[in-house]
């Protein structure tokens, strides 16, 4: 059987990828596939704990981090488009609107 | 990584490394590709490898889940979104993608990797055995679903209910006049 850390350490290089690329990234729809990453690490160390305490509770947890995540890929793309109707780009540096 | 484990090779470790590699490089090209059409497509292989990843953790049913509703119906939502922004990818390739501030980034994200890291390295993680027949098991998705419906109940309702706000948010926000 595969040591539990190994899944955690591709959770932990995923979810750094994900950050890195929230940071590094201007389009806002890449910005939004890093979060989705994101969500995956956090859903596959879910996973390899369900499976090394030996309850399903996790992967329950799974399926209602999927349907949250669905829900905010929605809204998250209904608001990149009324951003891109407004300002013609979804570059996140030309929405600075709030900015102090 | 001297904290990895390297047990005789098998036939769920290979597999595992299959994936585990599939993932970390696709995730890594979806940050990096100038196109953001590439970058979904890196995506969605980064999601069906985790996908992989959840069989051989013996998770069937999220793991269908997971192709079906990521790979599936949310990406295509974003390849939709994309084409129908007609997006171009950012001029300059590499260079032109990564014009955050490159130190931070860098540097956040190897301190995460360090941190979490030496977390994943050094802790002891509990070895439950609290219904070991609940794995590798052909019934996984009934047990899911006999969970959904007695301890997850309320849970379950409540996320329907966020499923629906959040469909009458979009038309909302997506439409032309507020």
């Amino acid at each position: 059987m595969v040591p539990i850390s190994n899944y955690l350490w591709v959770s932990v290089i995923l979810f750094s990828l994900g950050v890195t690329g929230v940071i590094l990234r201007r389009n806002a729809i890449v910005i939004f596939m890093c979060i989705e990453l994101m969500m995956n690490a956090a859903n596959l160390a879910f996973v390899a704990f369900a499976r090394q305490t030996h309850t399903l509770d996790g992967q329950v947890m799974v399926f209602f981090v999927m349907t949250v995540a669905a829900a905010e890929v929605a809204v998250g793309l209904a608001i990149i488009i009324s951003m891109f109707r407004h300002h013609e780009s979804v570059n996140i540096d030309q929405v600075d609107l709030l900015r102090g | 990584m001297p904290h990895l484990q390297f047990p005789a090779l098998s036939v769920p470790l290979v597999l595992f490394w299959v994936f585990a590699v599939v993932a970390c490089l696709m995730g890594l090209l979806v940050i990096v590709l100038a196109n953001p059409v590439s970058s979904a497509l890196a995506l969605v292989m980064t999601l069906c490898a985790v996908a992989g990843l959840f069989l051989t953790l013996g998770a069937q049913f999220i793991a269908a889940v997971q192709v079906i509703v990521y790979a599936g119906a949310i990406m295509v939502l974003f390849l939709f979104v994309i084409m129908l922004l007609q997006l171009r990818g950012e001029p300059g390739g590499l260079r032109g993608v990564l014009f955050g501030p490159k130190v931070l980034a860098g540097a956040l994200g190897v301190a995460l990797i360090t941190q979490m890291g030496s977390l994943v390295a050094t802790a002891a993680w509990p070895a439950g055995a609290a219904d070991p027949a609940a794995f590798d098991s052909p019934l996984n998705t009934q047990m899911i679903g006999k969970l959904l419906y007695s301890r997850y109940l309320l849970p379950f309702e409540v996320v329907s209910v966020l499923l629906l706000v959040a469909l009458l948010g979009s038309v909302v926000l997506a439409k032309r006049k507020f």
